[in-house]
């Protein structure tokens, strides 16, 4: 017993290191740990606050562009609203549509924190599970995607964005409909990367490239960027296809998060089959 | 003494702040990405015992991790700094035994032991914390411009910091 408390008084300083060196690595690596959850969520009760004052006051730098989006966007959506379309079929009417139900919602939020400059970038908004917003909801711009909900506290959530090493998302080729996955290699936050295309399909500069649908998170042809460059790796059977992001992630400020309203029965199904699968 | 420890929570405060409100918004192609906060730990005082280096390092990590949402990382590359502290200053050379309020400063043990020893911390912290931040060498040589273009920036401002206070205290 003597011997260790010698043991431990001697070598105090190396011992704290490990153990602080040890704790601060867990909490990095599991940060779908409860314990970090919940040391994430607190902390931004403070953090968040202190953000969202900060960016209050520097969100009249960006009024001029932030007009500019909401006008455009504003446009848009008059275009799609029914005055705007010429009626050319007198037989039918409108009565009570059943044939539409809505599956996505939207929940426009700010961004109070935001860094491309990392290999693993976060973004904060300022609304959280009092608001509507849950772990794994899409969050998307008038631009196309930006990434997804990751962690929620009561009034503040933290969104993975695309430019991450765990991003994986699925990607559309619009011309060819050829499938593959996003990736984000890190060195400039204005251009990911499409994996995962066979070599045989033809692509062309400047396709654009949208979300497939296939997620129970990100709704279908949301844009996601357009092709600068491809090349095939010698020795490899896919492309590799440099694409320019159609969001500019340094100047994000406000965002909406998409909220599957089917996605539980998404899931409930794609379950009862593992259980058929199983069998 | 307490004057001291008054200064170095003031100076806690100014760099954390410093650190989110600017530095954090600091990027030059996604690759310079200057952590000023670690000047704390190198300017704590060299009677500083090993037990309370470490647990000030791990303070200051964890909470500039809480502002920028990497919970650990910026924690544990703290503490690795706080650690290789003394092998650094043994390394650079020992403080001159005259007088015991002397602290690790510019303007104290002059500018070319300043300049070895901040350069060495610095690039300590910031080699730990990319290699933990990307975590694999798959991306190694990627890793490596990261860490020292970011060294390079991270000690351009220590110097600058120093010199603005050195210049200060003459007065």
């Amino acid at each position: 017993m003597r011997n260790i408390l010698v043991f431990i008084v001697r070598y105090h300083f190396l011992l704290l290191f490990l153990l602080l060196e040890i704790f601060s690595i867990t909490l990095l690596v599991n940060s779908t740990y409860y314990q970090s959850s919940v040391l994430l969520k607190e902390g931004s009760r403070i953090t968040g606050r202190f953000y969202t004052s900060i960016s209050d006051a520097t969100d009249y730098l960006k009024l001029r562009t932030t007009n500019e989006h909401l006008a455009r966007e504003n446009a848009m959506l008059r275009q799609m609203k029914g005055v705007s379309f010429l009626k050319n079929d007198t037989n039918s009417f409108w009565v009570h549509d059943t044939v539409y139900k809505q599956q996505y919602k939207y929940i426009v939020s700010k961004v109070v924190l935001n860094t491309v400059g990392k290999r693993n970038n976060y973004i904060m908004l300022d609304k959280g599970s009092r608001s509507g917003i849950q772990k794994d909801m899409a969050v998307i711009t008038s631009n196309g995607i930006v990434g997804t909900v990751v962690n929620v506290s009561e009034n503040f959530s933290w969104v993975m964005s695309l430019l991450n090493k765990h991003t994986r998302i699925s990607g559309r080729i619009t011309k060819n409909n050829q499938m593959g996955t996003i990736v984000w290699n890190g060195i400039d936050h204005l251009y990911g990367t499409l994996t995962d295309i066979p070599a045989h399909v033809k692509i062309a500069k400047g396709d654009t490239i949208v979300s497939s649908g296939y997620s129970y998170i990100f709704p279908a042809g949301l844009m996601i960027g357009t092709i600068t460059d491809f090349r095939v790796e010698q020795g490899e059977h896919f492309y590799t296809i440099p694409f320019r992001f159609s969001v500019d992630f340094n100047a994000l400020q406000y965002v909406y998060v998409v909220n599957n309203l089917m996605k539980d029965e998404q899931q409930a199904l794609e379950k009862s089959m593992e259980g058929l699968k199983d069998e | 003494m307490n004057r001291l420890v008054i200064n170095n929570i003031f100076r806690f405060i100014a760099l954390v702040l410093i650190q989110v409100l600017i530095m954090n918004k600091i990027n030059f192609y996604g690759f310079l990405n200057p952590y000023v906060y670690i000047l704390f730990i190198l300017l704590l005082p060299f009677e500083t015992p090993g037990w309370l280096l470490l647990l000030l390092s791990f303070t200051m990590g964890l909470t500039v991790d809480l502002f920028s949402a990497t919970l650990g990382l910026h924690a544990a590359s703290s503490v690795f700094a706080g650690f290789m502290r003394p092998l650094i200053i043994k390394m650079v050379g020992e403080k001159p035994e005259y007088d015991i309020t002397t602290q690790p400063k510019l303007q104290q043990m002059g500018l070319k032991w300043f300049m070895a020893y901040a350069m060495l911390m610095v690039f300590a912290h910031h080699l730990f914390l990319n290699m933990l931040d990307v975590f694999s060498f798959d991306e190694f040589w990627q890793t490596l411009l990261r860490v020292v273009i970011s060294t390079l920036a991270t000690f351009l401002f220590i110097m600058l910091f120093e010199y603005i206070f050195a210049a200060k205290k003459e007065k």
